[in-house]
């Protein structure tokens, strides 16, 4: 993904000017406008309202989702989804706030550091949660050959032990995406101006009470966005549970994404499979709602 | 004055400590695929933590296609090259024509737009997998890249159209209000006045689109079944099929396949930036 932190900058501001004074479009003008939106209209109908459209008419079988219920599996999806929200999206962004303020320390080393930092944002999803994997491997993982070099000790079995199983999969989720959220935040902090800081430091405040009392406050409403969206990218995602845990042991660590395909296409049942997509429903609307009306405001953008 | 210095030394431990714990964080994973790729059939079961004798065998398999999982390895990265340009390509062109219709000719549904856009970038893109192996049979696009394409553009093209909108807006409104009294049609606008002074942000839209499409793996995965059209993320999660995966090939394939967006990362880091990081939070 890529970064962007706009809000209300003076060309935006400037814009809307002209705009006003402008007339609107007529004869041929409308022609050619219509000719430039036919594409874009043209995916959205084929390729958003379609496949929304036939994905709920999917999931409108009230057998699907006695099926559903009736999954032993299916509790313990819900569960580990919101678990995974929870710790995964809340851990991150937190950690990923703080860690953004570490970075905008002065000199060449912190500079270099956010390059190294980069790499998991960087490097392709699939190899990084691949090798996680297998460095999570109870016998011949890396972690427990370290732990065995240094303590003499066998770890435990990372990925067949449920809980354990989750945790691995929430680090590689927090491991993968702790970087792009730290920039975020970064581009976020070099926007506050100096002078309130040096405002501050005048006052005789300490770098705890700055933080408290000027970062915080100015980022408040971009954090509680953030939040927001990574919540729904983690909803989506499927790639850290597929290729960390796989879902095992024993169908234990799935999330509804992946849970959803599961059903669908290893047990063949496509309605199953939208129905177990559809019960995440009640979150994302809410969710999609607040963002939308969020985003639209232009405070903030990602 | 020195209880200042003792307290900047003790940030300067703490800042140095905070820098190690990071690097590990950061490398251990990194470092385990570079290690596994380096290992031999037999030390990849083993409890080294250093390889005890690294090769390039594994790298040289990969670069051969000398083992059956890699059987078509060049061809599926060419695959995943033709899937991430043409996504670019068209993400570039379809958002571009939007933005400036809704920006710069001011159309009266231009929010109706804007609101679609939103709505696509907010929908959990895996949540439509299921109907959309379905239509794109309906379609006839199965095992066919234009599948996978479609789906790339459709959920690329959103933030596209923000990105270009944001930019745009530093682009004075008297350059095409010059260009209109001298007589120039929309799309003349459009392709000598907009498109140019866009540079920047089509150059960090089309990384975005590019590398994008290169990491996708589910639509691939679902869309193309097999043989000549699967891309490298596929062949990868292939490895997992079996019982005994060989490793130290893996992870040798995966590093050739991350190299590419690797260089785009930190070669275009500062172009990448430049279009992309404007502005910053409100006072």
């Amino acid at each position: 993904m890529a970064v962007t932190t706009t809000v209300d900058s003076p060309a935006a501001a400037t814009d809307t000017a002209p705009l006003a004074r402008r007339r609107g479009t007529f004869g041929p003008d409308k022609l050619w406008a219509l000719a430039f939106v036919t594409p874009y209209v043209a995916v959205f109908v084929a390729f958003v309202i379609y496949p929304i459209g036939y994905g709920l008419w999917l999931g409108s079988d009230p057998a699907s989702y006695r099926a559903l219920f009736n999954d032993p599996v299916y509790p313990h999806t819900v569960v580990n989804t919101l678990l995974y929200l929870l710790f995964g999206v809340n851990l991150k962004l937190f950690l990923a706030l703080l860690l953004s303020g570490f970075f905008m320390r002065k000199g060449w080393w912190s500079k270099v550091l956010l390059l190294v930092f980069m790499l998991p944002w960087a490097v392709p999803a699939l190899p990084s949660y691949l090798s996680i994997n297998w460095m999570l491997n109870g016998q011949w993982g890396l972690i427990n050959n370290i732990i065995w070099l240094v303590a003499q000790v066998d770890g435990p079995p990372w990925l067949d032990s449920p809980n354990l199983a989750l945790a691995s999969v929430i680090y590689g989720h927090i491991w993968k995406w702790l970087p792009f959220w730290t920039l975020i935040f970064f581009a976020g902090r070099m926007a506050i101006s100096l002078e309130l800081y040096e405002a501050a430091a005048v006052d005789g405040a300490s770098p705890l009470q700055k933080f408290l009392h000027v970062t915080l406050p100015l980022m408040a409403g971009m954090y509680l966005v953030c939040t927001m969206l990574s919540t729904i990218w983690a909803l989506g995602d499927f790639n850290a549970v597929r290729f960390i845990s796989g879902g095992g042991p024993a169908l234990s660590t799935h999330v509804l994404a992946t849970l959803g395909i599961r059903n669908a296409f290893e047990l063949g049942d496509p309605k199953l499979g939208m129905a177990t997509v559809l019960t995440a429903l009640p979150l994302l609307i809410p969710l999609v709602i607040l963002l939308m009306r969020q985003l639209r405001r232009n405070e903030v953008t990602i | 004055m020195t209880v200042h210095r003792r307290n900047r030394m003790i940030g300067d431990i703490g800042a140095a400590l905070l820098s190690v714990v990071l690097l590990v964080w950061t490398l251990l994973p990194i470092y385990n695929i570079i290690r596994v790729s380096m290992q031999d059939k037999e030390e990849v079961l083993s409890t080294s933590v250093f390889p005890v004798a690294p090769s390039t065998h594994a790298f040289s398999v990969v670069f051969r296609q000398a083992f059956w999982l890699l059987e078509t390895f060049w061809n599926q990265m060419g695959n995943s090259f033709y899937i991430g340009i043409v996504v670019a390509f068209l993400t570039l062109a379809i958002g571009s024509l939007t933005s400036f219709t809704i920006s710069r000719m001011r159309i009266r549904s231009g929010w109706m737009l804007t609101n679609t856009a939103l709505l696509t970038y907010v929908i959990p893109a895996s949540f439509l997998a299921i109907p959309f192996y379905g239509i794109m049979g309906k379609y006839g696009l199965t095992n066919n890249p234009l599948a996978v394409i479609a789906v790339e553009v459709t959920f690329a093209t959103p933030y596209a159209i923000f990105i270009f909108q944001q930019y745009s807006a530093s682009i004075p409104f008297e350059l095409d209000e010059a260009a209109r009294i001298d007589g120039a049609s929309p799309p003349q606008i459009f392709f000598r006045i907009y498109l140019p002074l866009m540079a920047p942000a089509l150059v960090a839209i089309g990384t975005y689109a590019l590398l994008l499409s290169w990491n996708e793996y589910l639509y691939a995965f679902l869309l193309l079944s097999g043989g000549k059209v699967i891309t490298v993320p596929v062949a990868l999660g292939k490895f997992l099929v079996g019982d005994e995966a060989p490793w130290n090939y893996l992870m040798a394939a995966a590093i050739v396949y991350a190299i590419p967006p690797l260089i785009i990362y930190y070669g275009f880091r500062r172009k990448m930036s430049g279009g992309l990081t404007m502005g910053g939070v409100k006072g």
